[in-house]
């Protein structure tokens, strides 16, 4: 791994090491390392390596709420802001407890989509109302709440499938 | 109600207290109002769906009770969900009714005008 300012140049290792952590995180680095046909030391450093420079930022565990009886629900709020507020309303709403995940994105306007998570739809409207509808700046709410997931996977693995 | 209740319910409300007129859960329509004054105008021009999304959601009611502190005027909004009009005529008997407790309010501020 080399790095040029703050972009690192990954070998191919790097990256095989990356999907199989992708894949399953707890797996040893000597699960690792004989799967790709390397030293689980060799492993061990690659991951250290990539964990100091902030390309893998962290391990963390998936949880099927459904199966927990977690009564919840997740929307995508698109918010139509004014473009000289915009930085600040996706720096107010990265604040809030129920949005989990802020994006900015430009099409034919300045918009931030969010995806927000509530306990039920009384809820989530109660939050859009009364804390993202009265942030300077905001022009109009858009909010499709989300009723199945019918995918959710990686980049890199998806990406390495489409390779081979 | 005496002329300082009157002017509690008059008053301009911060970003906080201000109506967001929705159309459905989490669709803010970009209308809003500070005031009874612009509740009033702004009843005239939000889209229909939205006054039916919050009358049969009793948010009117909610924001003239807690935020207006004004029961007479939600008792008003009640009796006019009663009626279940929808469309055109909802929007001509929320408006009538509103903007005559806006009047009446008025009038207790300025008894002589």
């Amino acid at each position: 791994m080399k790095m040029k300012s703050q972009i690192a140049t990954l070998d191919e290792l790097d990256w095989k090491i990356l999907r199989a952590l992708q894949k399953n995180a707890r797996q040893t680095y000597t699960e690792i390392g004989h799967r790709l046909g390397v030293a689980h030391s060799t492993v061990y450093d690659r991951i250290r390596r990539m964990e100091k420079h902030g390309i893998i930022k962290k391990y963390t565990t998936i949880v099927d709420l459904d199966r927990v009886g977690m009564r919840y629900i997740t929307a995508i709020m698109t918010v139509f802001t004014d473009p000289k507020e915009s930085e600040n309303i996706a720096k107010r709403l990265s604040e809030f407890n129920e949005v989990v995940e802020v994006f900015t994105s430009l099409s034919e306007e300045l918009l931030i989509i969010a995806k927000v998570v509530a306990e039920d739809q009384n809820k989530l409207h109660s939050f859009i109302a009364h804390s993202v509808a009265p942030l300077p700046g905001v022009l109009r709410i858009r909010t499709s709440i989300i009723t199945r997931k019918h995918k959710e996977e990686e980049f890199l693995i998806e990406r390495e499938k489409l390779e081979h | 109600m005496g002329g300082s209740s009157a002017s509690r319910t008059l008053r301009k409300l911060s970003r906080e207290e201000a109506f967001y007129f929705f159309t459905s859960i989490g669709n803010y329509t970009g209308v809003s109002a500070s005031s009874l004054e612009e509740f009033v105008e702004k009843i005239r021009e939000v889209n229909t769906k939205s006054l039916e999304f919050h009358l049969y959601r009793w948010d009117f009611e909610k924001w003239a009770t807690e935020v207006l502190e004004d029961e007479k005027l939600a008792e008003q909004i009640k009796s006019v969900r009663s009626l279940g009009v929808t469309g055109g005529a909802l929007r001509d008997q929320l408006y009538f009714t509103v903007l005559k407790r806006y009047e009446e309010l008025k009038r207790q501020l300025s008894p002589f005008s």
